[in-house]
């Protein structure tokens, strides 16, 4: 048995799967002052009846870390950046206290000026005057030599924590959002561990002694002791949960377009050969662009209950929703109005669904029935417009070889999979205009619990080889090490799948379900007068999301 | 977040699977640290600059500027084709307004182009500012351009490539020719009978700082820009009068680049030289890129930076000064020397030996420039290679009158091939490149 939950800003969907088939479901309001009390109710109801020395795993996505960012409930964060020669560096602070340091470190990773141990003195007895705890460190190209940071850490964990060091966040090049990601770990810090030790009490109190997961914006899992070490990685879960339940319930391996279609908003993802794409660097949440890997997912505010307006004789529907449907007994015309005038839902009043179509239609000439028309094909025009651009926007994303440029990976894609309440009636609009198939699953009322439950657990590396300097390095991992300067890029590939695999069994995957693969790799003849000094080799290798197994039933015939 | 106050277009393509050889400096490695340092400052998430692709230039693009001997595809590679690209990509998001301003960092590079290309010379087979130009212009129609090459090597080709072109006004600074390569571009280099006084060199001494840059920036360009009120300014940005640079001897910095561009404030700009791939171009590049979009780049310098020890010496500062004085008269007094050097004279010619030092390819050719009093002339080159070539090619300029189109025209059809291995003509009125 596989429990998985998804807690979303108003609800919280809960699944059991047993044997790839969906045996419980439960759906329940989301309480926004206590959220675990509302995920640990949801849970016991899931599990009341059944057995629970079954379980064998657990699946949260929760918005615990998320909603403390967004309402700003975190904890004070003391920030110690430093920032060396580039960018004027005031933008940067983000904590309740900054410091900038002197000192820096080059690209290559050579310390070019040491940091000064007194700046870090002043700066402890400010942050301790203060009352700071929490505090984050972060210098320019740390990723390519931790030991500033290192050093700073531990000159400061005698009296704080947590203390994120940058370098361990995310091996990608791109300082900003490496004090940002640093900043918000050390702010959700307290926040996230408050709900972790709550789960873990209550669990052991109703004896589930089941492996507990949690799901990050990448659509993988990691276990709870790694999510306790860098919550931040559990930011923004819930598109990724719906990811993962569109790909359970309608499995693909081609270029694909996939569309979440709510009351609200529509959230569009696509598959390149069935593998989806990512950010390319991290995840935007709040105002801060981060170094969260996160799957692509861009939101649209249009849905089943967007508000519906005439605007200069034209049909505008969003991007805001004002509250039910005119048939339910809300203040405007919707697309759920549209549908049930045209018979596609039965739900509602029908008469007050005719009632707004008519006050539309009115504006335009139209009767009730093809001003509905019009507003579901309006809808498919907007969707379509929007995934055009993106599709542009992605097709051109910058490429650095003759190679990718000429041959490079394009996403055409050659079929839509939606989910959501309106899925039935878009997807033979939808079908027309981008010339597609359409596809969408019978029963997608949990897909995004059914897309935490079968999460497994993903992990990505950022290894660096400079066979001059004999280092090699993977910030993530926390591996900086001498290496022979005959090492090659051979030996590098081994090694990342190596650690790769390492990283995936600690934060809990099973070495049997573990796919890794090299993303990128690049080697770089060095030279200095004219003689070879030594490689640089690049790699980047992941364990991607995947499903712990298909789902099996009638969830989509 | 930082936003840019200029929105800046930026098409960066380091091409890291292409190389001259493996131990040249103008290989994959190069744009290698800049691409970490501009990743790392997050420059990508800068609102307002935005990151192009290179287009794939054409063919025809090519014979717009080049006689490629014998043809375009036998001299150049993939990698030209999108570097050239990536400047023309940079220019149109330009025009189109997209941007306000465009940085091309794209190699190869290509002032050392001339207009005959039997193959490499200073690591340049296209011209790639030029090319990029005659297709803007073929696009969009005529604009007046002036181009500002501040390598440290004389932009011969592009010297080469508008010297009777009062269109396209051409300074470049660069250290002395008598002290490295391509060992032209003096004072008296002063463009062709049409353009007489729109090639304008700036030779400095060794040992040239910010000082000196500057200097000549305020005095010389940014006047006689001023005069000649172009609608585009490019700015060839070599990087190598950087103090590390490791074949020339400047004393520039980082820094003094950002400012030079702050100054000069270009439109376009697209990388040229520079090969200290670690301790200049990251900072550079860095330098010009905020400095384009109108970002704080005061805290841009080289981790070694030492303004004392890089202040060049009192005697180079006078020196600056003569040199300036002299060629920014020139440039006022260009209408009488022009009387003086050229009157009354129906051709001008110009013979050269022109040596491709990455090739090893050696040259020899005559220009002969028609003096027109309506357009700016047919003219004909006739050019020989050690290589086993012997061409002769025509040039009809875009402001061609009829005289001159028929005149060109009649000089391709009576030219007997048998005479020349190749004959070419380039017809800019009309856009068509014929050979035979």
């Amino acid at each position: 048995m596989i429990v998985g939950l998804d807690m979303g800003g108003t609800h919280i969907d809960a699944v059991i799967i047993e044997d790839g088939k969906v045996i419980n479901t439960v759906k329940k309001p989301t309480n926004r002052d206590n959220l675990f009390e509302s995920i640990w109710t949801t849970l016991e109801e899931l599990v009341s009846g059944y057995d629970k020395s079954k379980i064998k795993r657990i699946n949260l996505s929760t918005t615990v870390s998320t909603n403390a960012i967004v309402e700003g409930k975190t904890s004070p964060v003391g920030m110690i950046i430093q920032s060396g020669p580039g960018l004027p560096h005031d933008f940067l602070a983000c904590g309740d206290e900054n410091i900038f340091i002197s000192g820096y470190v080059d690209h290559r990773g050579r310390v070019v000026k040491d940091l000064d141990t007194n700046e870090i003195k002043e700066s402890i007895d400010l942050f301790r005057e203060k009352n700071i705890k929490s505090c984050a460190v972060i210098s320019k190209f740390s990723t390519r030599n931790p030991t500033t940071e290192l050093t700073i850490k531990e000159l400061m964990k005698k009296d704080f924590s947590p203390i994120t060091m940058g370098h361990t966040l995310s091996g990608k090049l791109n300082f900003p959002r490496r004090v940002f990601t640093s900043y918000l770990n050390s702010a959700v810090y307290d926040t996230f561990n408050d709900f972790s030790n709550n789960i873990k009490k209550s669990m052991e109190k109703e004896s589930i002694y089941a492996p507990l997961y949690i799901l990050k914006a990448d659509g993988g899992t990691m276990n709870l002791l790694a999510a306790e070490e860098k919550p931040v990685e559990t930011i923004l879960s819930g598109p990724a949960a719906s990811f993962m339940g569109l790909n359970a319930m309608l499995n693909t391996d081609k270029d694909a377009i996939l569309l979440d279609i709510g009351g609200t908003t529509t959230d569009i993802f696509f598959l390149a050969d069935g593998v989806p794409l990512f950010e390319p660097l991290g995840i935007k949440i709040d105002n801060y662009k981060t170094l969260v890997r996160a799957i692509y997912s861009v939101s649209i505010g249009l849905g089943g209950d967007s508000s519906i307006d005439i605007k200069d004789g034209k049909i505008k529907i969003g991007p805001k929703r004002e509250g039910y449907p005119y048939a339910f007994g809300g203040p405007k015309p919707t697309p759920t109005d549209a549908m049930i005038v045209l018979g596609l839902m039965k739900d509602g009043n029908k008469e007050k669904a005719l009632q707004s179509m008519e006050t539309l239609g009115n504006q335009l000439n139209l009767s009730v029935e093809n001003m509905a028309r019009e507003i579901l094909d309006t809808m498919g025009n907007i969707i379509k417009e929007k995934i055009d651009k993106l599709l542009y926007e992605i097709n051109s994303h910058p490429v650095y070889t003759v190679k990718e440029l000429l041959h490079g990976k394009k996403i055409d894609p050659k079929l839509i999979n939606i989910i959501g309440g309106p899925a039935n009636v878009l997807a033979p609009i939808l079908e027309k205009k981008f010339n597609l198939p359409c596809y969408y699953p019978k029963n997608y009322h949990v897909a995004n619990a059914i897309g935490a439950a079968l999460a497994k657990t993903t992990t990505e590396i950022t290894m660096l080889v400079d066979t001059a300097q004999r280092i090699l390095s993977v910030p993530e991992l926390e591996v900086y090490k001498k290496i022979d300067k005959n090492y090659t890029l051979n030996s590098a590939r081994k090694k990342a799948m190596e650690l790769l695999e390492k990283s995936a069994i600690s934060l809990g995957a099973k070495k049997d379900e573990i796919e890794a693969e090299i993303t990128e790799e690049s080697s770089f003849n060095m030279v200095r007068g004219f003689y070879t000094s030594g490689k640089n080799i690049r790699i980047q290798a992941q364990v991607k999301p995947g499903l712990i197994h298909e789902l099996r039933g009638d969830e989509n015939d | 977040m930082i936003k840019a106050k200029n929105k800046l277009g930026l098409v960066f393509f380091p091409a890291f699977d292409w190389a001259i050889s493996s131990t040249h400096p103008e290989r994959e490695e190069r744009l290698l640290y800049t691409q970490d340092q501009i990743f790392e400052e997050g420059i990508q998430d800068i609102e307002g600059i935005k990151f192009y692709n290179p287009i794939i230039a054409e063919e025809k693009d090519m014979q717009r500027v080049h006689f490629c001997v014998p043809d375009v595809k036998s001299r150049l590679t993939n990698s030209h084709f999108i570097s050239v690209g990536g400047a023309i990509k940079a220019f149109q998001s330009v025009i189109d307004k997209e941007v306000d301003k465009s940085f091309a960092l794209v190699r190869p590079p290509g002032h050392h182009a001339h207009r005959v290309v039997y193959g490499d010379r200073g690591f340049c087979i296209v011209n790639v500012e030029a090319v990029m130009l005659e297709r803007i212009r073929q696009e969009y129609g005529p604009m007046r351009v002036a181009i500002i090459d501040t390598d440290c090597h004389h932009g011969d080709g592009t010297q080469d490539i508008y010297w009777n072109d009062k269109d396209t006004l051409f300074i470049s600074f660069h250290q002395d020719g008598r002290t490295l390569y391509p060992g032209t571009g003096f004072i008296d280099e002063f463009g062709g009978p049409s353009a007489y006084g729109y090639n304008i060199n700036i030779p400095l001494p060794p040992g040239t700082g910010e000082e000196g840059f500057l200097y000549v920036l305020d005095n010389v360009v940014l006047p006689i820009l001023d005069e000649y009120q172009p609608d585009i300014i490019i700015n060839s940005a070599g990087q190598d009068n950087h103090y590390t640079d490791p074949i020339t001897n400047m004393n520039f910095t980082a820094q003094g680049y950002a400012e030079l561009n702050h100054r000069l404030n270009p439109d376009i700009a697209v990388l040229e030289g520079g090969y200290s791939i670690e301790g200049a171009l990251p900072y550079i590049n860095l330098g010009i890129i905020l400095a384009m979009a109108g970002i704080d780049y005061s805290n841009v310098h080289e981790p070694d930076y030492n303004k004392d020890k890089l202040k060049q010496s009192r005697e180079i500062t006078e020196y600056i000064k003569q040199v300036s004085e002299i060629i920014y008269n020139r440039w006022k007094d260009k209408e009488n020397l022009r009387l003086k050097d050229l009157k009354g004279l129906d051709y001008v010619e110009k013979s050269r030996q022109i040596y491709y030092d990455t090739d090893g390819i050696l040259e020899n050719q005559v220009q002969n420039f028609k003096v027109c009093n309506k357009c700016s002339g047919v003219n004909t080159i006739k050019s020989r290679s050690d290589g086993g070539y012997n061409i002769y090619a025509i040039t009809i300029p875009r402001d061609a009158c009829s005289n001159c189109i028929d005149r060109g025209h009649k000089l391709y059809k009576n030219t007997p091939s048998d005479n020349y291995t190749n004959v070419y003509l380039q017809d800019r009125v009309n856009d068509i490149y014929y050979s035979k």
